[in-house]
């Protein structure tokens, strides 16, 4: 890997501090630094910056020197160079660190600033905290409880403008609460490359609309629901459905494609209520998919499996493992994985076939990649086989091989870890002459026809890793528990394992780590619980020959990938 | 230790008697036989209820009929003992009060968890949970006892209301519709 050029550092003193920052720093990110907060609203820091809300006003000053022989100029009251400080604020964001700035970010002048700031975003917002999903979550609620004077001195009428408009599928606009800061047209703008909205007529009457015959309908509007930082526009999918304040936070992956984008889940009582992005510059900055983002609806969805069942009828869950064993033990097995399963199962699963002296195969599922953050595989884990050893190369979409070895008699029995086999290529004909075993979580032509169907958990209700086509390796964490009747993956195949005859394995993440890390020669130095939030790259060279299917999207080019990863 | 003898006072002839005594007590159990009664018959008679009673909490209406919890969920969040659970929906768009957005699908109130505490009453921020004069509940199960949408609505009925401030929202509305000041 080649190093990264050593950043130009830049000294700036901060309300007193000394610190060196990278040349180009801005001073809100300067100060973010040294855990100083410079509020703000219409400054992102992935996007451009707006300077128009005012809101991040800071005093600064440069050291004196003498105009005509450039030496500095002393202050004899305290021996140090003197500070000509600027007699009005300037906004941070839009003001570069320069070698010796001196910022004040709690000065009295900027406390005033704000205040005012403050003062006039409030007059024509309408105070419908009560009814507004933002609350809770609202800068202008958090900025208003420190710089707010807590009563209005506006007594004339406030603004009228339109409510519950539907900007698109997706996104519900409020008016009234837009501050007009353009973070979200910027957004379109700049990273959805898909220009549709902007603010009409001027003053007071300023605003956000949407081109006249557009909607705001690309696949990633939901994002300027995140950045939204009031009410403004909200996402239709959680309007009025809960609260944020009662809602669990648990970071997750999004299961959509390779890429791996961070996620969070927001969750209350075992039920999940949306899925929003968390930053990781290294793979999706802040932003996530809208239909990335839908996917929470699969844990409580309707075809979710939930009895055990062997030869239709229901079951417990030795007995289904013993009958599995059964047919295992009769021998002509194949077993088919998933690059939707975690690194661990398919480590369990790799562990399975050894037992059973077969290789497994997986089933790939390729779509259009958007250059952004939807990648063209669409298996989240398809590395993660590939550094386990499940597979040595890339699957194909159709199961051909399983599908010969079928109608040659070859095999009797399939282990299916959530594939539908039906939609992978084989025929009904060919998928009733086998007994098939089935581990999964929905109902589909595979499980019907399954001789055992044994409920397994969501993504979302488990833990475990995932590798990413950076080869990145990321964790996710349990956020809800599954349905009664579902039993966790790793339980389930290490329960398989050990019926067959090997000794016994853990069957939860942290337990199998250490057997995992010594079997696996890319993991050898890792445990679970020291991968950190923003994962681990592992080495790819002994892969890097391989044809992948990802195309170039936000963090990832696939060529400049194989060099120096 | 020093002990010091007191000497017990001889009792006088009157109170050898123990007469006084005896007419003292008779002269305050016929005060009482003529005072008027200070029990009630309950549950006949019911009490008088003091101005500002603490009783089951209640969902009230605004005078023109309109249901004034907006489902914000801060009574909810509040609760010590989490007897609340709300439903948070949307108000459809044909509704008179469309413009107020949000309204609770369902309330419920667990009254053996309620501990007649009043926070919610006095965290809501649209004055529509009130713990009004009802002090008594029962039940037979332990679901009559949660109070409903429904049935906090029949114990709440209808308060005054000082500000009316959905009506003015929505007359601005109307007004700068019809051209008016924006």
């Amino acid at each position: 890997m080649i190093a990264a050029p050593k950043p130009d550092l830049v000294t700036v003193n901060i309300d007193g501090v000394d610190i060196a920052v990278p040349k180009g720093t801005n001073v809100i990110e300067a100060a973010k630094q040294l855990q100083k907060d410079v509020p703000h609203y219409c400054y992102h820091p992935k996007l451009t910056v707006a300077g128009n809300c005012r809101m991040c006003m800071v005093e600064m000053g440069m050291p004196a020197v003498d105009p005509a022989t450039k030496a500095p100029v002393i202050d004899p009251a305290t021996g140090k160079q003197r500070i000509n400080w600027i007699p009005r604020p300037q906004i941070g964001c839009g003001t570069t660190v320069a070698p010796g700035m001196h910022i004040k970010t709690s000065s009295p002048m900027v406390k005033d600033a704000r205040e005012g700031v403050m003062e006039f975003l409030l007059i024509n917002h309408p105070l419908d905290c009560p009814i507004c999903d933002q609350a809770g979550e609202c800068k202008l609620q958090e900025q208003a409880t420190g710089y707010g004077r807590g009563y209005s001195r506006f007594i004339e009428e406030k603004n009228v403008k339109p409510k519950r408009t539907q900007l698109g599928p997706r996104v519900t606009l409020d008016d009234e609460r837009c501050i007009l800061c353009s973070r979200c047209v910027r957004f379109s703008k700049e990273i959805a490359k898909d220009d549709v909205l902007g603010f009409v007529d001027r003053g007071s009457y300023s605003t956000l609309t949407c081109h006249p015959g557009k909607k705001l309908e690309n696949n990633y509007s939901l994002n300027t629901v995140d950045i939204c930082p009031v009410g403004a526009l909200t996402s239709t999918d959680f309007r009025f459905k809960m609260r944020v304040w009662f809602l669990k936070q648990t970071n997750t992956l999004d299961i959509e494609s390779s890429v791996g984008v961070n996620a969070v889940i927001w969750s209350r009582e075992g039920v999940i209520y949306r899925l929003t992005p968390r930053r990781n510059d290294e793979v999706n900055d802040t932003w996530m998919s809208d239909s990335g983002r839908m996917l929470y609806k699969q844990v409580a969805a309707a075809d979710r499996l939930a009895a055990i069942t062997v030869n239709g009828a229901p079951s417990g869950l030795d007995i289904a493992i013993n009958a599995a064993a059964e047919l295992l033990k009769a021998g002509s097995v194949a077993v088919v994985g998933s690059g939707r399963a975690s690194v661990e199962e398919q480590f369990l699963l790799k562990k399975l076939a050894e037992q059973l002296g077969v290789s497994a195969a997986l089933v790939a599922r390729t779509g259009q990649g958007d250059t952004l953050l939807i990648s063209a595989d669409r298996n989240p884990n398809v590395r993660g086989a590939l550094v386990t050893g499940l597979i040595s190369a890339l699957p194909a979409a159709q199961l051909t091989q399983l599908a010969a070895d079928i109608d040659a008699g070859k095999v009797k029995t399939v282990v299916s870890h959530g594939e539908d086999l039906l939609a992978a290529g084989l025929t009904a004909a060919q998928l009733a002459k086998v007994s098939v075993i089935y581990l999964g979580t929905h109902a589909n032509a595979t499980s019907a026809a399954a001789k055992v169907v044994l409920p397994t958990l969501h993504t979302f209700e488990k833990a475990g890793t995932f590798v990413n086509q950076q080869f990145r390796i990321q964790t996710f964490a349990a956020a809800v528990p599954g349905p009664q009747g579902a039993t966790n993956d790793l339980a389930v195949l290490s329960k398989l394992v050990v019926a067959l005859g090997a000794p016994a394995t853990a069957s939860d993440v942290q337990a199998l780590w250490p057997a995992l890390a010594a079997a696996v020669p890319a993991l050898a130095t890792m445990l679970y619980k020291n991968i950190p939030e923003t994962g681990l790259l592992l080495d790819a060279t002994p892969w890097a020959s391989l044809p992948f299917v990802e195309g170039e999207t936000l963090k990832f080019k696939p060529v400049a990938s194989a060099l120096t990863t | 230790m020093a002990v010091i003898t007191v000497e017990r006072k001889p009792l006088s002839f009157l109170e050898r008697t123990y007469l006084p005594n005896i007419a003292a007590g008779l002269a305050t159990t016929f005060k009482r036989m003529v005072q008027p009664s200070e029990t009630l018959e309950y549950p006949e008679v019911r009490p008088e209820i003091p101005v500002g009673y603490r009783g089951v909490p209640t969902l009230v209406y605004d005078p023109h009929g309109r249901e004034k919890c907006v489902s914000c969920q801060l009574c909810e969040f509040v609760c010590p003992p989490k007897a609340i659970r709300i439903t948070p929906g949307e108000i459809p768009a044909d509704s008179p009060n469309a413009h107020v957005e949000k309204a609770p699908k369902e309330f419920k109130i667990d009254m053996l968890r309620c501990i007649y505490c009043g926070l919610c009453q006095e965290v809501c921020p649209e004055e529509a949970i009130w713990l009004q004069n009802q002090y008594s509940m029962t039940g037979l199960t332990r679901e009559e006892m949660v109070n409903d949408k429904k049935r906090l609505y029949e114990l709440g009925g209808t308060l005054p209301d000082t500000h009316f401030k959905w009506d003015k929202k929505k007359a601005a509305e109307e007004a700068a519709a019809h051209g008016g000041h924006h």
